[in-house]
């Protein structure tokens, strides 16, 4: 009796559970028939009824009946959930096309930009940046550099003249006669700040730019230092296959003297439009420190030699970033700040 | 300074180098080409013809059509409209297939431009005569060229040869920045010596000789320099029976190639001279000179003088004059006078060929605002001992040319003579220097080439190298020699050196990440601005920061001072984005203000970096407050921030502006931009502006971290709501919270805010919730309670009444 009743309730569980929508109506399965009042609950009652050499048997058949339907209900919701959160899924799909919801984040000045590769790579080779006053006396940003009073030099920096003492500094080598006169030896420094020459604004020149200056001195510093130390710089801003070439020149401060050329970056040194067809861009004064420079600063050109480098900020950035005019450096259009 | 190659390769036999090889090469030598012009590569197929016949175009009546011989079997007919064309006259021919420079009009064609026979109104024309415009050249460099039409050759110019060659067009003229050290390659002996031993090549100056035929120059002239400083050597020798007559053509091409014009010959010896040897010259008309007598001295203040241009200029006593017995006759260096100049009746000159100081003619010509080819040369410095090599120079062409008869001897007054300084010779220095290893004698060997003696152990330098003084300067000679390329790449040896970045740039670092990551993006302005800008941001006329650092010789008006504010450059920059619609812009720009010590100025002024942004667009005031704190927190300024509402800056909003406060001292302000100023700029939209002393803030700063630890125990929060009068800020009930709250109270958060209505007149809503946490333990009720009680009561003191 209670056997075909079992059937019953497994055949009525199979039918049931097959017609369920879901997992709600899984769980009505469950109250239904396992449940506190369930039909197999109701059955487990009535076995005070059979006799008590048949309950193990009965026992054992409600139980399994009991364990084949939970089976079969859990394995109807895990199907039922798996359809749900694919439909979940599908539904929730987006247009990741749709624009990014970005942070605000504003972009570096270009000379900033290059500056800070400049002086990552300076500060790499153990250099210190270091900076020094803008508005500077005669002595630190002429004489003390060889270029005496009444020298043609001065006319050719078109200087901006507060008094006959003080003026815009037009290069920054003042900071360097100031480490020297520290006498704190050796030195290797480099020093980045603006520099002011009379010069009108068009697309090459402004009358406040940036250049950056290096120094070194220590015993037995070579002129082979010197080139070898560029030669690194210009291979790290521009790139491994730079080469380099090193001309004669004249500055007051410097003996030997050179000017710097890389290989156009742009072209590889076949000659371009951008390097004018030469092949090689001039980039950056150097040379020798003068004995005449060491000595005024109180160092000794016997004991120590040096040498310094000025490249023109500005130079390197609008080359490195192929900016064509200089004035846009200066304008501060947001349309060309984003662009860095 | 400019050389033409031919006049060049005269100098150095044997010089094959092609115009780009040679270029080079001087450029690696240390004499930079700027640029090189070849003045024929535009030129082709032009010959010399003579116009043998010339009738008129039947269908034009500008043209005509010539029977142009050029020195074949055969007449070759041409149609010409030019305006001077005439039987018997000697032009340049351009054959069928050949090539001019450009149109007459003097406008040049790059390629040049080919001409083809063909017919002209129905006329068959075989080629084209030229103008010097289409020649490439100009009137400029032939005089004698007419201002419009064909260019008259000399009645002697050989028929059917090449007219290129002929004129001298086929040149290439090198063009060099010459350093100014090297005074002695002003000229183009120096540049040939350069080039001799660029190429080691033999250097071939023409050999100067004994010159004078008759009489004394003593005789006819005395000479004394009262300003012995200013002039340290003048020489004068005199030429009898002039001869004014054009400069034979061989001297006209090489003037023309460096651009000067040729007049007649006494002048073009000068300028000829003054080109090769670097040495101005002068010529006096001898009678004109008054008492036998030449007086080198300074001028009268204010003394009227005409120079030969016509101009009459007035001098001062700082000026060096060319005097004779009774009156001035030059501006020493610089120009010659109206009274003493040749003209073509001359009958006897008096050259001069003088040393002056180079600085005092730079000055004198500055002041006179006239600056000439002499002057330009002077102001350099130039060597005593070459005026007497020119002078020589200049008597021998004047023989070689039959321009006069040249009188015996030379007045030469030169007390001081410069003498040949003596370096050591220290190769295994220089070596050294140069992290070379050249051999000593390679290094002799290198200065003998360029006329440095080296005997023994010492350098015997002539001179005409004034530039070079001691052992670096011979470094640099062996190395041009040996070649810069040569020498190898070093890194410098030397214990590890400590690189790095001062505090200060780590601060100003610091602020730029900040404000980038804050959506602004880094602006660059002028430091020097105009003194309008006070007026502008409406700063009283007493304020202190309108006592500038201000430049004497600005650009203009517009950027005469050294900024004592940050704010103009920046709004400047955002008026420039707002006048181009763009939507919005945030930029900040980490910029020094210059503030005086005193005025005039005597010192140098305190330079303080500034931390300066400003936007228009999307934000407020508490936009640019949260930029400023996430900063300062940054940068390690861990405390309390505070705001004092009250900052009375002229250019923002008197009701949205703040010092910003820590630690009693004042780190900078933000505010919006007062209306009215930012109408003065152009921006129509509210603006906000930042400013952070970074000084400041670097004393203050720390980049030090030390882990506190995470709190485990729980927290209790208490929300707060009341409402309060609208007098009393923020600030005043945080205060409260602080003192009241004693180390339970974790943290606060403003949560809400309103004014309206429902919170009735002259008050405000304001909603907070506290944290409170214990260290040591969960933290009760019994914890909590006390202490919200005193802080209730605290603000009950403030008429602070909590909402229900």
């Amino acid at each position: 009796m209670i056997k075909e009743d079992l059937e019953a309730i497994r055949a009525k569980a199979a039918e049931k559970i097959a017609a369920a929508e879901g997992t709600d109506s899984l769980n009505d399965i469950r109250v239904a028939l396992l449940g506190k009042k369930g039909e197999l609950t109701s059955l487990l009652k009535s076995m005070k009824d059979v006799a008590p050499e048949d309950r193990p048997a009965v026992g054992k058949m409600v139980n399994e009946t009991r364990e084949e339907i939970e089976k079969r209900l859990a394995e109807a919701k895990k199907t039922f959930e798996e359809k749900e959160l694919e439909a979940r899924l599908s539904r929730e799909k987006i247009d990741v096309t749709l624009p990014a919801a970005r942070n605000r984040i504003g972009h570096p000045h270009p000379n900033t930009l290059a500056l800070q590769e400049i002086e990552k790579i300076f500060t790499g080779m153990g250099y210190e940046v270091v900076d020094g006053p803008e508005v500077e006396r005669d002595y630190y940003n002429f004489e003390a550099l060889n270029i005496p009073a009444n020298h043609p030099a001065k006319d050719e920096q078109d200087t901006f003249y507060i008094n006959k003492d003080i003026l815009l500094r037009t290069q920054t080598s003042g900071v360097q006669v100031r480490q020297m006169e520290r006498g704190k030896l050796p030195i290797r420094i480099i020093a980045p700040g603006r520099v002011y020459r009379a010069d009108e604004v068009d697309a090459t020149h402004s009358p406040v730019f940036h250049q950056v200056e290096g120094m070194v001195i220590d015993k037995g510093i070579r002129f082979s230092d010197l080139k070898g130390t560029l030669e690194e710089f210009a291979k790290q801003l521009f790139g491994a296959d730079t080469r380099v070439k090193f001309r004669p020149h004249h500055f007051p401060f410097t003996e030997p003297s050179a000017e710097m050329d890389v290989s156009c970056f742009k072209c590889g040194g076949k000659g371009c439009r951008f390097c004018k067809g030469e092949g090689w861009i001039e980039i950056l004064g150097c040379g020798m420190m003068h004995p005449k420079v060491l000595r005024m600063s109180g160092v000794d050109p016997d004991e120590y030699t040096g040498f310094a480098f000025g490249v023109g900020l500005e130079r390197i950035a609008l080359l490195k970033y192929e900016i064509d005019d200089m004035r846009l450096l200066y304008e501060n259009d947001t349309r060309f700040l984003d662009q860095f | 300074m400019k050389t033409s190659l031919e006049w060049i390769r005269a100098l150095v036999p044997g010089l094959t180098a092609s115009p780009k090889e040679y270029c080079d090469r001087m450029t690696m030598f240390g004499q930079k080409v700027e640029f090189y012009t070849d003045f024929g590569k535009d030129l082709d197929r032009i010959v010399i013809g003579e116009i043998k016949s010339m009738e008129k175009h039947p269908d034009a009546d500008h043209l005509v059509i010539c029977q142009v011989d050029i020195g074949a079997a055969e007449p070759l007919q041409i149609v010409t409209g030019a305006p001077n064309t005439a039987v018997g006259m000697k032009v340049p021919v351009v054959l069928d297939g050949g090539k001019v420079a450009g149109g007459h009009d003097g406008s040049k064609t790059e390629g040049g431009i080919r001409i083809k026979k063909g017919k002209l109104r129905g006329v068959e024309s075989n080629g084209m005569m030229c103008s010097i415009e289409e020649l490439g050249s100009s009137r400029e460099v032939f005089p004698d060229a007419p201002e419009s039409g064909l260019y008259p050759l000399p009645a002697d110019a050989p028929l059917g040869e090449d007219c290129v060659h002929y004129l001298g067009l086929d040149d290439v003229v090198v063009d060099y920045e010459i350093t100014s050290n090297r005074v002695d390659c002003f000229a183009v002996l120096g540049i040939a010596r350069e080039a001799a031993c660029a190429f080691n090549l033999p250097f071939k100056p023409d050999v100067v000789t004994e010159t004078g035929s008759e009489g004394n120059v003593a005789d006819d002239i005395t000479v004394e320099i009262e300003n012995k400083e200013l002039c340290s050597r003048y020489t004068a020798r005199e030429v009898k029976d002039v001869h004014i007559a054009p400069s034979p053509a061989w001297m006209q091409k090489r003037l023309r190639s460096q651009g000067i014009r040729p007049i007649n010959n006494i002048v073009d010896i000068t300028n000829y001279v003054m080109v090769e040897y670097g040495q101005p010259m002068h010529s006096y008309d001898y009678d004109k000179i008054a008492g036998k007598k030449i007086i080198v001295r300074n001028a009268a203040n204010g003394e009227k003088f005409t120079t030969l241009d016509g101009q009459e200029r007035t001098l001062d006593d700082r000026m060096l004059m060319i005097c004779d017995g009774e009156k001035a006759v030059g501006i020493a260096g610089i120009m010659g006078g109206e009274n003493s100049m040749i003209t073509d009746d001359v009958k006897t000159v008096l050259f001069e060929a003088a040393t002056f100081d180079g600085t005092n003619i730079r000055l004198s010509s500055k002041r006179l605002g006239m600056r000439t080819d002499a002057s330009g040369i002077f102001e350099k410095g130039l060597d005593p001992n070459n005026a007497i090599l020119a002078m020589n120079r200049a008597c021998q062409l004047v023989e070689e040319l039959g321009a006069g008869t040249v009188v015996n001897g030379v007045v030469d007054i030169y007390e001081n003579p410069v003498k040949e300084k003596h370096i050591p010779f220290e190769p295994d220095k220089y070596n050294a220097f140069l992290g070379t290893d050249i051999p000593a004698d390679t290094i002799k060997e290198y200065f003998e080439r360029e006329e440095l003696k080296v005997e023994g152990n010492e350098v015997i330098i002539p001179t005409f190298r004034q530039d070079l003084e001691e052992f670096a300067d011979l470094a640099e000679e062996a190395a041009r020699f040996y070649g810069y390329d040569k020498i190898p790449t070093t890194l410098p040896n030397g214990g590890a050196a400590m690189g790095g970045i001062a505090k200060k740039e780590r601060v100003a670092n610091l602020a730029r990440e900040v404000a980038r990551f804050s959506g602004f993006s880094e602006a660059e302005t002028f430091s020097f601005e105009s003194p309008k800008v006070f007026d502008k941001l409406r700063i009283a006329a007493d304020d202190p920061c309108r006592q500038t650092v201000t430049i004497s010789n600005p650009l203009g008006e517009d950027f005469s001072i050294m900024r004592t504010l940050s704010i103009n450059g920046i709004l400047t920059s955002l008026a420039t984005n707002y006048g181009r619609r763009n939507p919005d812009a945030r930029l900040f720009e980490i910029a020094k203000i210059y503030l005086p010590k005193a005025v005039p100025v005597v010192e140098q002024p305190d330079e303080r970096e500034q931390f300066v942004a400003a936007f228009y667009g999307e934000g407020d005031f508490f936009t640019m407050k949260g930029v400023a704190e996430e900063f300062l927190t940054q940068a390690g300024l861990k405390g309390k921030i505070t705001y004092d509402g009250s900052a009375g800056i002229p250019y923002l909003h008197p009701g949205r502006q703040a010092n910003i406060i820590y630690e009693g001292k004042t780190l900078g302000f933000l505010g919006e931009v007062h209306p009215l100023v930012a109408a003065s700029y152009g921006i129509k939209d509210r603006a906000y502006f930042l400013n952070i002393d970074l000084p400041t803030v670097v004393e203050l700063a720390s980049f030090d971290h030390k882990y506190e630890g995470i709190q485990n125990f729980p927290a209790s929060t208490r929300d707060i709501s009341m409402t309060v009068p609208e007098d009393i800020t923020a600030g005043r009930i945080e205060e409260v919270f602080e003192k009241k709250g004693g180390a339970l109270l974790e943290s606060f958060r403003l949560f809400d805010i309103y004014e309206g209505i429902q919170v009735g007149p002259h008050r405000k809503s304001m909603a907070y919730s506290l944290t409170f946490r214990a260290k040591d333990r969960s933290i009760t009720d019994d914890d909590v309670n006390p202490v919200m009680e005193k802080i209730i009561a605290s603000l009950g003191e403030l008429k602070v009444e909590l909402r229900k």
